[in-house]
């Protein structure tokens, strides 16, 4: 069984049909790759994946455990979807890093917020225990300066791997977008989600800082993450990816190894896309 | 009339200038930042309950409004102003002062309110997307990321609002409270000078002067990032 499974997404916006049928499997520490034209639905897909979208239609498992299934999603209320979102991070196409905050706390403010949470239902345990208040005071607090203790560490840990040490205490205004969405993928890392998603990570980016970007991506299928990238750099999927999956008009038209699909295109659909692509990048 | 007495009456009158001022502040940016969500919930009573509410307060003059509030007890509910006194046991120039209170407290908590309403519309969609995605609940979300922005951009249409609300305090004369720019008249009649108009404006100006130098330092304080 596939590590992530998709069957049959089907979504419509209004009487748009963005989605016609998706099927996609993936297995743990693969990185796929999805191309297409803008409007074919990859990025739908992609926010289906995260909850940010909800299929009409279809089932997702991961590790063969049913995380969506649209007859029963709307009984997951807002607890529950946070549960299964923090299963994949996602890296936005205009970064979206909280202008208000520093990189590190970019970085830190989501683990922070979930390590509340895990305070009360650890306070919850303790009191079950029947702890004196004083006892349950004391362990709470050692407990949280641990947790704080391994999320700072962490989180220079991700800025050493994104190459950004030396800008921790800088805004996102003033970084470049290269440097930007270097940190929006830490701050996604940082919660440590099963598969990384990825929107066209370097479309917001001017062509000089596309190439910051693909390496710190780069390192990370080194360390055999599980990824998703939609994406139009059409060599850097090549090189990266085990599989590409070329959308079209809402449906997979054609699915295989980066060389296969590339070099060797048979649907008239990707080949014209190709084409078009590649008459692109010799202007 | 003393130059001394003429101060000191006038002070009395910015006192309650400044407790109208005050008070209407404290209530009325919390009250605008409920009428903002009111307006923009999904639950349609509440929706249009909010946005008739602005729609009334900001199409009639705030005089009218203080008026309205001092005539509703006894021309709606038949209780007169005397017996509201006996009942709660306070003097009548704290009642009008109240009537006036409540009404600029609606009339600002209106015009706040869609202050709020357009900063929170003008912050992008994708953060509380990338709050969404990074796990946080709806109300991390406002508190912890998308608020302060929201106060980053109305800081600037607040200050202006608030510059207003210094100099409409006058209004509240319509319910017969003595603020400032009441005295000041009251004195002008009495004496037939018009220095304490001239004094008063004084007075206004000034303290919208040190309004005007603390907004600018928030401002500052809020510029230590741009988006």
């Amino acid at each position: 069984m596939a590590y992530l499974e998709i069957k049959n997404f089907n979504k419509s916006f209004g009487n748009t049909e963005v989605l016609k049928g998706i099927d996609l499997e993936m297995e743990k520490g693969e990185v796929v790759s999805i191309i297409g034209s803008s409007g074919s639905g990859k990025t739908t897909l992609l926010r289906c994946i995260n909850f940010l979208e909800t299929a009409d239609n279809g089932q997702m498992l991961l590790d063969g455990d049913i995380l969506f299934d649209s007859e029963t999603a709307k009984k997951d209320n807002d607890a529950i979807l946070r549960e299964k979102r923090l299963n994949f991070g996602l890296v936005f196409q205009s970064f979206n890093l909280f202008p208000q905050y520093s990189v590190i706390k970019n970085i830190t403010l989501a683990p922070t917020l979930l390590l509340n949470d895990k305070l009360k239902v650890y306070k919850k345990q303790l009191k079950d225990q029947k702890l004196s208040s004083h006892d349950i005071k004391a362990k709470l607090h050692d407990f949280k300066e641990e947790q704080k203790k391994i999320i700072d560490a962490d989180a220079e840990e991700l800025l050493v791997k994104i190459g950004l040490t030396e800008k921790r205490d800088n805004y996102p205004c003033e970084l470049s977008g290269g440097q930007c969405q270097r940190v929006a993928i830490a701050r996604a890392l940082a919660l440590k989600p099963k598969i990384l998603c990825f929107d066209e990570p370097t479309s917001a980016l001017d062509p000089e800082l596309t190439g910051e970007v693909l390496k710190v991506i780069k390192s990370l299928k080194d360390e055999d993450r599980t990824m998703i990238i939609v994406t139009h750099e059409m060599g850097f999927a090549k090189n990266v990816s085990d599989k590409i999956v070329f959308m079209a008009d809402g449906v997979i038209e054609e699915a295989g190894n980066p060389v296969q699909i590339i070099e060797n295109p048979k649907s008239e659909k990707l080949k014209a896309f190709l084409h078009g692509v590649s008459n692109k990048d010799g202007e | 009339m003393e130059f001394v007495e003429i101060i000191q009456m006038l002070l009395d009158g910015f006192g309650k200038t400044l407790l109208l001022f005050a008070i209407t502040l404290i209530a009325s940016l919390p009250l605008g930042l409920l009428i903002s969500f009111g307006s923009r919930s999904k639950f349609l009573p509440v929706k249009w309950f909010c946005r008739g509410l602005v729609w009334v307060i900001r199409g009639t003059p705030l005089m009218l409004q203080i008026l309205a509030v001092t005539l509703i007890p006894y021309y709606v509910f038949r209780i007169g102003n005397s017996d509201i006194t006996s009942f709660l046991d306070i003097k009548m120039k704290w009642l009008l002062f109240s009537y006036a209170a409540i009404a600029f407290i609606i009339n600002y908590a209106c015009y706040f309110s869609e202050i709020f309403r357009g900063a929170i519309e003008s912050v992008p969609k994708g953060q509380y997307e990338a709050g969404k995605v990074l796990g946080m609940t709806k109300n991390q979300i406002f508190r912890k990321v998308i608020l302060f922005q929201v106060i980053k951009k109305s800081l600037a249409p607040v200050s202006n609002e608030v510059i207003t609300l210094v100099k409409d305090t006058a209004l509240a004369s319509v319910a017969g409270v003595l603020e400032l720019y009441t005295t000041a008249q009251s004195l002008v009649n009495t004496y037939v000078v018009l220095t304490p108009l001239l004094y008063a404006a004084i007075f206004y100006l000034i303290f919208n002067g040190l309004l005007t130098l603390l907004f600018g330092f928030i401002e500052k304080k809020f510029s230590f990032y741009s988006e």
